[in-house]
């Protein structure tokens, strides 16, 4: 505990830690590339908060924060690397390199942060989604150094406990020191190459928020509000990029149906069902907005991406009125294109759905016969939509059994009840 | 949490006249703010909103509704633009607008006001009736 962090009031010491919390991500991810250690470049800018704890109740906060921490967590960088006994020619290198742009500190930092516009912050988020790591080690990583959380919260969002999360990242950390990463965003081809690994990550935090919402576990929301702010800096960094607006469009329109999701009772309400009165219409509009931008960019190209289809679909749920103005035939022409984007059998049980409502429950029950017999074991999903295409073509006998195979197959215990509600709706075998 | 940031001032600057330097240099220290918080993920959205000679103001009395056009003589300070920002709490809310380059001449003001969130709104509207399916005339208001 230093003399200054004493004199500290807590308003002041709050006020501190808020400036370091929007500066972090991009203070570690510029001393990540100098000194090439995401641990090292966490403790670098833990030490330069301490530094501001202690200088800034006095000093007041300087005029560009940012830049005063990267200063100060730099002359740190030197004074560790220097001291570090088993100081190799990579360590000496990247201490004098540092001892050269300590020069004029504060102003030079400044204008090369300016200058970056970002691509440190960028190359952080690529390195920390590497291909080389698993997804679960992507997502811890990613939501500790970007999204700032702590091992606790991280732990708390994935159901896990906080020393598998540690551990989990602590091996990240070791496998991007082993391979040698240089914390650099890649370019054009190699960034088109890894890029779905990073929006797999973005969109793998955002799923593990939103499949929780029903549940009484408030924090998981919150997951789903990280997602979006990553989506949203990712947005801001590769304004360009089709791919990134489509995720961004497909997180704000799915997130803007959080509240109408979940029932008194804590169970999912289905989309046509909701009350669309409690979407928000704020992430609707921005949802559209970048998917306008999005589909624009996709044409440009000539390409269908899964994350611009995705959020496309998820727009013409967010464009009806009601329920009843769902545009069908527009949803089954997109899932054709989703299932030449993203082959999944369960891409093809959709757009099987998708097709029954649009062109009639026969059409619906020959695309999903055209689906595999394997390709779906014991997916309740498939003989539930089998059983609506059958009781919706009148045939009740049919449908029953499959209502009644689909109830066997589904953990969830108010799934089971209402299937066996619409098994008993189709009527006894006369 | 979401919180809407009110930007007041005296009278806001006049955009048909021709600009003067300094309210170019403002309009673009504006924009590099603004594409920070882009690229934060805190920005949401934001306007800036005419002279309040435009505004009009409806006044509710009872049964009665009065229109009077502005501009208001005794309004001391008008709401020149607003911003809504997604932030962690509102230390990280007033630790932004901090930063907030002043694009008026004089003073001015920003006012953080937190959004009221659905589970703020549960003693309004019980979760049965949330939660019941509301396609018709009612509340497209996307409130919460």
């Amino acid at each position: 505990m230093t003399a200054g962090e004493t004199h500290t009031s807590g308003e002041t010491h709050r006020a501190i830690e808020a400036t370091f919390r929007i500066e972090r991500a991009r203070l570690i991810a510029g001393l990540a590339r100098m000194v090439r250690d995401v641990g090292l470049a966490e403790e670098l800018a833990q030490d330069a908060l301490v530094v501001a704890l202690s200088e800034w109740p006095r000093t007041g906060v300087p005029a560009n924060p940012g830049a005063w921490l990267m200063a100060v967590a730099k002359r740190r960088a030197i004074d560790a690397l220097r001291r570090d006994k088993m100081r190799d020619r990579k360590h000496e290198e990247i201490a004098r390199t540092l001892d050269e742009m300590s020069h004029g500190a504060v102003e030079s930092i400044e204008a090369a942060m300016d200058d970056d516009l970002g691509d440190e912050l960028l190359g952080l988020i690529f390195t920390a989604c590497h291909p080389i790591l698993s997804p679960d080690a992507r997502a811890s990583l990613t939501l500790k150094v970007i999204g700032g959380l702590t091992t606790d919260e991280i732990a708390r969002a994935f159901l896990s406990n906080e020393a598998t999360i540690a551990q989990r990242i602590g091996r990240a950390k070791k496998t991007i020191a082993k391979a040698g990463l240089n914390f650099e965003a890649p370019r054009e081809a190699e960034r088109a190459a890894r890029l779905p690994s990073v929006l797999e990550v973005v969109y793998l935090i955002f799923n593990e928020g939103y499949a929780a919402t029903a549940g009484d576990d408030l924090v998981r929301p919150g997951l789903c509000l990280e997602a979006q702010r990553l989506g949203r800096i990712l947005a801001g960094l590769m304004p360009r990029d089709a791919e990134v607006l489509g995720l961004l469009a497909l997180m704000e329109i799915q997130a803007s149906r959080i509240a109408a999701r979940a029932g008194p009772d804590g169970g999912v309400v289905p989309l046509t069902e909701q009350n669309r009165a409690r979407w928000d219409h704020l992430l609707i509009r921005r949802g559209l907005d970048a998917l306008a931008r999005a589909e624009a960019l996709a044409k440009a190209v000539g390409g269908d991406g899964p994350y611009v289809l995705q959020a496309a679909l998820a727009a013409c749920h967010a464009r009806a009125r009601g329920a009843a103005d769902t545009d069908w035939p527009r949803i089954a022409a997109l899932y054709d294109r989703l299932r030449a984007a993203m082959p999944s059998p369960v891409v093809d049980l959709n757009r099987a759905i998708a097709h029954s409502m649009a062109f009639g429950p026969e059409t619906g029950l020959r695309l999903v016969d055209e689906i595999a017999g394997d390709a779906l074991p014991n997916y309740a999903p498939l003989p539930a939509a089998r059983g609506d295409f059958l009781f919706r073509a009148g045939r009740l006998a049919e449908a029953r059994s499959q209502f009644e195979a689909a109830a066997k197959l589904t953990r969830n215990g108010r799934e089971r009840t209402f299937l066996l509600a619409r098994a008993e709706a189709c009527g006894r075998e006369p | 949490m979401r919180v809407m940031v009110f930007v007041k001032a005296a009278e806001n600057v006049d955009m048909d006249a021709a600009p003067t330097p300094e309210q170019l240099e403002a309009f673009a220290a504006m924009d590099r703010f603004t594409e920070e918080l882009v690229q934060a993920g805190v920005f949401i959205a934001a306007a800036g909103l005419k002279a309040g000679a435009e505004a009009k103001r409806v006044v509710f009395d009872g049964p009665a509704r009065t229109v009077t056009d502005g501009p208001f003589a005794e309004s001391r300070e008008l709401v020149v633009g607003f911003s809504i920002w997604e932030v962690k709490d509102m230390d990280e809310a007033v630790a932004w607008a901090k930063r907030s380059p002043n694009c008026m001449p004089g003073r001015s003001e920003v006012e953080i006001r937190p959004f009221y969130e659905a589970e703020d709104l549960a003693a309004f509207m019980p979760p049965e009736e949330l939660a019941a399916p509301r396609d018709g005339a009612r509340g497209k208001l996307g409130v919460a």
